[in-house]
């Protein structure tokens, strides 16, 4: 069984790496004509583009690390911000009614739109990038921890009540860590979402950022730059949500594995 | 009013307003109980009988739209401080340990970290949980989690103590150990005086083994209190054992007489409901 799931493990890992290679080859077969090469790039170009990029000029570690703070500002503020919010409303019937209907106005706005206005009130540097990519993780970490605070097992509930819980030990030892279990279960779509508000607040405005750089070359028809932006971009974005999925095994020691093989 | 009392339940009736079809539902009427310091007394009767609803107004997390209830000679206003309540349903916060669990109670009566400790070690050992401390609920079988709930409730070492089927989901063989353990653990000794205990089931076996007096539930709605047995059995009792006593068939005998009929009523009023359906 274990040997099984060993040598499906390599076969899978094989396969993905041959895929891999069938689209560099395919792509560097159909851009041996400079027509199609134009709109597609060429991958030895863009290539030669990341080496210069990371290893020789060594001049797209400062864009990058724009990107990955304004990424890091807004995920940690909003994270913060929707986490008590959400527990806020979440706690008080009231409060929730009331700004119900305000709530749902704002998450369905297509909140990319506020850009321009984030630019006005923040001016081109970071923080306007910053307040755009909080609004996108904002509402996602906010519904999950309402979510969550609205699901807590009643029974759970009652019978911290019977063994003597006052309103705020409640909130520490029953709500809140309930509430986590959901937040950690947002996190990795809100990581995704704050590198999206960073990158996208660049590219409509911005002195610097990977954002920028792409917007520099499509100014210019520079298709392989912009590959080798995307690509830069995309790998950062899987290390980003594989660094929270450490984070959460480390913290979630105590949600039943669903794989089995740490059971005794 | 007798002072010897630890509860007093005294003219309850309970009324919910269904959200579906907005009308009352009455769900017990005209209930009166009494539970003496250290006795043992069991709740049966029919499905859907609100017996659980009696536990919930006794222990404060309800309150009664008629009647009041007595705790040590006072009106209950609030939760039930001198209770512990064991529901039915798994209550283990998953995110804490074994131990860390059975600390809860302590913790919210602010006790010091090295008291706590020292008295959740204790009662790990009681219920033969030593070793499993800093397992978590889901590494643990139903009885142990059961055992670690048991543990988390007597820690605090309430007067009163709650029992809603609590060893329902447990299959036959561990049920019988825990209920054995919860008798020792429940009867006074050197260094405690006997709990007072309400235990609800709906297992006839389960409550003449173990009680000191067993009460009949009425079918609902507005069900009430239509039968109460006296048992008396030598104790300590072991739950197996007692089964084989001839004066145990007896009491099953007279207390079947009165819960069938009731069953048998639960059962053709859900008919009836089903059939409207």
């Amino acid at each position: 069984m274990y040997k099984n799931l060993i040598s499906n493990k390599t076969k899978i890992i094989t396969w993905q790496v041959l895929i891999l290679l069938m689209i560099i080859l395919a792509w560097q077969f159909f851009s041996r004509s400079n027509h199609v090469a134009f709109f597609i790039g060429e991958p030895l170009i863009v290539f030669q583009r990341l080496v210069n990029w990371l290893i020789i000029e060594k001049d797209v570690y400062w864009h990058l690390g724009i990107t990955l703070l304004e990424t890091c500002l807004a995920f940690s503020i909003g994270t913060l911000a929707g986490t008590f919010c959400g527990l806020f409303l979440g706690l008080s019937p009231i409060f929730s009614a009331i700004f119900d209907p305000y709530i749902k106005a704002l998450n369905s706005m297509p909140r990319v739109i506020l850009a321009p206005i984030f630019s006005v009130w923040f001016g081109l540097g970071m923080w306007s990038k910053v307040a755009l990519a909080i609004t996108l993780v904002f509402f996602v970490v906010f519904f999950n921890v309402y979510q969550g605070i609205k699901e807590v097992s009643p029974s759970i509930l009652a019978n911290a009540k019977m063994l003597g819980a006052g309103r705020k030990q409640l909130i520490r030892t029953v709500y809140l860590p309930s509430a986590t279990s959901w937040v950690f279960s947002s996190l990795h779509t809100s990581i995704g979402l704050a590198f999206v508000g960073a990158v996208v607040g660049e590219y409509l405005g911005s002195a610097a950022g990977v954002g920028y750089l792409i917007l520099q070359a499509e100014g210019s028809f520079d298709i392989n730059t912009v590959i080798a932006g995307i690509i830069l971009l995309t790998t950062c974005a899987l290390l980003l949500d594989s660094i929270v999925g450490i984070i959460e095994k480390k913290l979630m020691v105590w949600r039943p594995q669903t794989s089995g093989l740490e059971k005794l | 009013m007798n002072a010897t009392y630890v509860l007093s339940l005294q003219d309850i009736q309970c009324s919910f307003v269904s959200s579906e079809t907005k009308s009352e539902y009455i769900a017990i009427d005209k209930v009166c109980l009494d539970l003496h310091s250290g006795e043992f007394v069991s709740i049966v009767g029919p499905t859907g009988c609100g017996k659980s609803t009696i536990l919930n107004v006794a222990a404060g997390l309800i309150s009664p739209s008629k009647g009041k209830v007595i705790v040590f000679g006072e009106e209950l206003r609030s939760i039930n401080r001198h209770a512990g309540y064991m529901f039915q349903t798994n209550t283990l916060m998953p995110w804490r340990s074994a131990k860390d669990n059975i600390m809860l109670g302590l913790e919210y009566h602010n006790l010091s970290k090295d008291k706590r400790g020292h008295i959740a070690n204790e009662w790990l050992r009681k219920v033969g949980l030593g070793d499993f401390g800093d397992r978590f609920p889901h590494q643990l079988s139903g009885g142990m989690q059961k055992r670690v709930a048991l543990a988390q409730t007597l820690a605090l070492d309430p007067d009163i103590i709650f029992m809603d089927e609590p060893f329902s989901a447990l299959d036959v063989q561990t049920r019988q150990l825990m209920e054995n353990e919860l008798l020792q653990l429940c009867q006074a000794s050197s260094t405690q005086k006997g709990k007072s205990v309400l235990f609800i089931t709906h297992d006839l076996d389960e409550a003449i083994a173990m009680s000191d007096r067993v009460i009949v539930m009425s079918a609902g709605p507005a069900s009430h209190p239509i039968g109460n047995f006296e048992i008396d059995l030598p104790k300590p009792r072991d739950v197996a054992e007692i089964k084989s006593n001839p004066r145990f068939q007896e009491y099953y005998k007279q207390i079947w007489d009165v819960l069938r009929s009731e069953v048998m009523k639960s059962y053709s009023n859900q008919m009836k409901t089903l059939t409207h359906v």
